[in-house]
């Protein structure tokens, strides 16, 4: 049997934007809204008109609505409304916010994943401002930081929030939840170009098999194109057994994450910030993606004031063969892009080879060579890749050609 | 109560008069000239006062009833104890169980410690208060409750008024960390040091009586005397001034927000990058979490381009100390110490110097620090399309904040205003402000963590940074910005009584703040 009284969101003295809702469903005397906001002077009237439009596109007409609100943002404030509605209602109505313009956005296979800065998906408050840190990724996390009993509002915030928050660029990426409750997962979150879905405690390739057709299913019945990469997470002895099975599950497979909380639980050691108990593990998994042609993704570190310790992991993590870490904190953010980041030596060698290269088209020469070394095109487009992230890591100017180029117009 | 309002340069209606006393309105920067002489106290003589130099009396109340303390006084006091003040509110228990009424208070800011002296408001003692107000005092305000108007100067205009007589100080209170008996006082010392006393100045200059209260008598001479013994009447010695973990903070922390740090990694960039940052350059930044951390990434800039700050104005905080002492500033010049470590420097360094408020803020003085320095760190509640500035009410139209330091400030070479978007949903950049504090003219680049917008008026700024690649907007588009993700917001509403005046610098009236309507 259905609840009578539904209580969505979060309150409390350091909840921020976000609100509290608690909603009744009564017999008569119409829509009754109790609305306690800091920013009542500001935006009282329109909070109440959106509640009134939720609550009617549902088809509740009588209800009593106590609102404690700590200057939610409206989409917000409509999926907690929402949740509220379907805990005590059964519908399958979604009231979806408009889709801003500018989260079209598609993904490219091999773009760089350094930084994935992952969010709780039941806070919105630290959803607001995540693009603005240049994370490569955006994590909209809906498995191990929400509360078992929040999973259906956070699914429903995670929804509204792939419509209305600019992440500027960053991968659009979902975390699902394990097992049934990651597919059913799918169908709320697909529709609202997500990038990439992570899926957690990854143990064989049948399950990443039923996730990709639920995909394609549901991309197919919305006649949508966009591309969906996948990203499997190994948290577990026999997920690192089963790496490079999982690595080439799905053509979809852009990169492969471990996790090591779960994976040293597993194997029932401690884990340490040296890590001596997960280097097979990790050696392994990076040598399971790099068969697949696929990135190799570290876990994340977790003490978000040590920064020294994460740029020592970071080198670690780079040197073993790692192309991009986990973040749950933006300070830590700048760290992992510096220690991923091209060092000087190869942002010169970078450069030669794609002045070489340019030198070798222009004057119409079939073969390259730098020094005695051949260079042929993967190799360019490696350097170019090298470059080009060089100058959006701010490391080399744009203009770097005109200054570095032995042009004919220098004298 | 209907009162005559006239349109002000600024544009903003304003009254001729205020608390029964004419008020000049604002005219523009810098276009008031005073005319006249400073006021002046009446002159002591020392047959009045003890030949041993020992002034002190048995209680604050003995001490208030020797000055004479009687209906409609003006009564001042500083605030460097700051929350842990226990010192204020305690004048004005005793004037209120003596029966005397319609007090002004005059204080250089008050606290959330201060909120009990509502109390003194309701019943009488106190007519009004001439200073900062915020939470419940703001909202008493705010809500038409106070009997008189109430005035809000910044810290130089308040020298300002005093010195050119348009506040007559009749007592002024003045606590002090240490103090002798014939009145010499200082800001460290003792249990409840504060470090400087850079408020005090004006006050025991101008008023007709001066009190000076003390948990810390020492001998003769209490050495270096900020406030000196000429000019004190009575010494008060007590138990506790204040609380001392509610006078300076333990350690001011810079910000943990990731959006506050982005925001003071954008500034340290534009401060760079626009080559306002250089060797020698002299600046101010205040203790607010976002203004310390800028420090921290300024003070990078400086070791790793091996430049010194010539000198620093405090405000002092553990980080402006930090480059003192590791050689990127030539000198702290202090009119208030924020945190211990910056209290303790102050005796440790000889290049770190009280500096009184009076001199560096005065703006009816022969020039002032300010103006002097190159780059000035502030912040601010709101901020219009105009580059105008409001740091005292909330969006919502409650009295929030004093204006502190900071209409003095704007008169630095590079004003930069380091503010987020918005709070939580409410938008700092708006149409218009709600309250005037500071015109746009002075107001020069506005950082957040969505873009920088600087003024048209500063060509300069906006072609020494156009290729820089830092994310430059126009003020409007960070306003539709802000309005794009929070909603366009309502606007309060006021009745007509005007609750609060806000004078600019030179003492004519910028703004006033009206009643609120409550719904």
């Amino acid at each position: 049997m259905k609840k009578t009284i539904a209580v969505t969101g979060n309150t409390g003295p350091k909840v921020r934007s976000d609100c509290e809702i608690t909603l009744e469903l009564t017999d008569k005397w119409g829509i009754i809204i109790d609305l306690t906001s800091k920013v009542r002077t500001l935006y009282g009237d329109s909070i109440v008109k959106l509640t009134n439009d939720v609550l009617g596109f549902f088809g509740v007409k009588n209800a009593r609505v106590k609102i404690l609100d700590s200057g939610a943002l409206p989409f917000v404030i409509s999926a907690r409304l929402e949740a509220a509605v379907k805990q005590l209602t059964d519908s399958d109505l979604e009231y979806l916010p408009a889709f801003l313009p500018e989260n079209g956005y598609a993904t490219i296979r091999d773009r760089f994943r350094f930084s994935r800065l992952y969010l709780p998906g039941n806070n919105p408050g630290l959803m607001i401002n995540a693009g603005l840190h240049s994370a490569d990724g955006i994590i909209l996390d809906l498995e191990d930081s929400v509360a078992p009993d929040k999973k259906d509002e956070a699914t429903i915030l995670v929804r509204n929030a792939l419509r209305q928050i600019d992440f500027c660029g960053a991968e659009r990426m979902v975390r699902i939840n394990q097992g049934e409750r990651g597919v059913r997962d799918l169908q709320q979150i697909i529709p609202h170009n997500v990038n990439l879905i992570l899926i957690p405690k990854c143990e064989s390739p049948d399950y990443i098999l039923r996730v990709e057709k639920e995909i394609e299913a549901i991309l197919r019945k919305r006649k949508l194109k966009n591309k969906v990469f996948l990203m499997p997470i190994i948290e577990s002895a026999i997920g690192v057994e089963n790496a490079y099975a999982i690595a080439k599950a799905s053509e979809n497979i852009v990169a492969m994450a471990i996790g090591l909380e779960d994976y040293t639980a597993d194997l029932g050691v401690q884990r340490t910030t040296e890590g001596k108990e997960s280097f097979y593990a990790r050696t392994r998994l990076v040598v399971a993606a790099k068969a697949a042609g696929i990135q190799p993704i570290d876990s994340v570190f977790s003490d978000v004031s040590d920064m020294e310790a994460l740029r020592a992991t970071v080198l670690v993590s780079k040197s073993l063969g790692f192309e991009g870490m986990g973040c749950i904190h933006p300070r830590q953010i700048p760290v992992i892009r510096q220690g991923f980041a091209p060092d000087n030596a190869e942002i010169d060698k970078s450069k030669q080879i794609v002045l070489a290269w340019d030198s070798a088209m222009k004057n119409g020469l079939g073969v390259v060579a730098l020094g005695s070394k051949m260079i042929d095109p993967p190799v360019v487009a490696r350097a170019q890749k090298t470059i080009d992230l060089a100058i959006r890591l701010g490391l080399i100017d744009k203009n770097w050609i005109q200054e570095d180029a032995p042009g004919e117009n220098k004298l | 109560m209907t009162v005559k309002t006239v349109k002000n340069a600024a544009g903003r209606l304003v009254p001729t008069e205020i608390n029964g006393k004419t008020v000049i309105p604002f005219k523009g920067v810098g276009r008031h000239k005073p005319e006249g002489r400073k006021y002046a106290p009446p002159i002591p003589s020392c047959s009045d006062y003890p030949e041993d130099g020992n002034k002190v009396v048995g209680s604050l109340e003995e001490a208030l009833r020797k000055c004479g303390l009687k209906d409609g006084m003006t009564i001042s006091t500083h605030h460097h104890l700051r929350d842990g003040d226990l010192v204020s509110n305690k004048i004005f228990e005793i004037a209120s169980k003596m029966g005397v009424r319609d007090l002004v208070w005059f204080p250089s800011a008050s606290f959330p410690c201060n909120d009990p002296v509502i109390r003194f408001l309701d019943d009488g003692t106190i007519n009004r208060i001439e200073g900062s107000m915020n939470g419940p005092l703001g909202r008493y305000v705010s809500e038409g409750r106070m009997k008189g108007t109430a005035v809000l100067r910044s810290h130089g205009g308040r020298v300002q008024a005093i010195q050119d007589g348009e506040v007559k100080i009749d007592i002024a209170v003045m606590a002090a960390p240490s103090a002798d008996s014939f009145g010499n006082a200082k800001g460290t010392g003792g249990t409840s040091a504060c470090g400087v006393l850079g408020y005090a100045k004006a006050d025991i200059m101008y008023a007709d009586k001066v009190i000076v209260v003390t948990d810390n008598l020492v001998d003769l001479p209490c050495f270096p005397m900020e406030i000196e013994g000429n000019y004190v009447d009575y010494v008060v010695v007590v138990d506790k001034i204040g609380i001392p973990e509610k006078i300076v903070s333990g350690t001011t922390q810079i910000t943990k927000s990731p959006d506050r740090l982005l925001i003071a990694d954008l500034t340290a960039s534009f401060l760079e990058k626009s080559g306002i940052l250089k060797d020698g350059v002299n600046m101010q930044a205040g203790a607010g979490g976002t203004s310390l951390a800028i420090a921290v990434f300024v003070h990078q800039i400086l070791k790793n381009k091996g430049w010194k700050s010539k000198l620093g104005f405090g405000g002092s905080t553990k980080y402006m100390v930090k480059m003192l002492e590791e050689g990127q500033m030539g000198y702290i010049l202090d009119a208030q110490a924020f945190d211990l470590d910056s209290v303790a420097s102050i005796e440790r360094n000889s290049n770190h110097v009280p500096y009184p408020v009076f001199n560096a803020y005065n703006y009816h003085s022969k020039g002032n620090l300010t103006s002097m320095m190159d780059i000035m760190i502030l912040g601010a509640t709101e901020i219009d399309l105009n580059f105008n500035g409001n740091v005292v009410t909330h969006s919502d139209g409650y009295l929030l904040h004093g204006i502190g330091g900071w209409q003095n400030c704007l008169h630095a070479r590079n004003v930069i205003l380091p503010v987020p978007l918005f709070r939580d949903r409410i938008p700092v950049i708006v149409d218009k402000v709600t309250t005037l504090c500071g015109p746009g003219e002075l107001i020069d680049v506005i950082i957040t963590e969505r873009g920088i917008a600087i003024n048209p008026l500063r060509k300069d700024l906006i072609d020494s940074v156009k290729d820089s690649g830092l994310p430059l907007r126009t003020i409007q588009e960070l306003k539709e910005e802000a309005e794009k993700i929070c909603g366009i917001p309502q606007k309060p509403e006021f009745e007509d009584e005007i609750v609060a005046a806000i004078k600019w610098v030179d003492g004519t009236v910028i703004d006033v703040v009206r009643k609120l309507k409550i719904k």
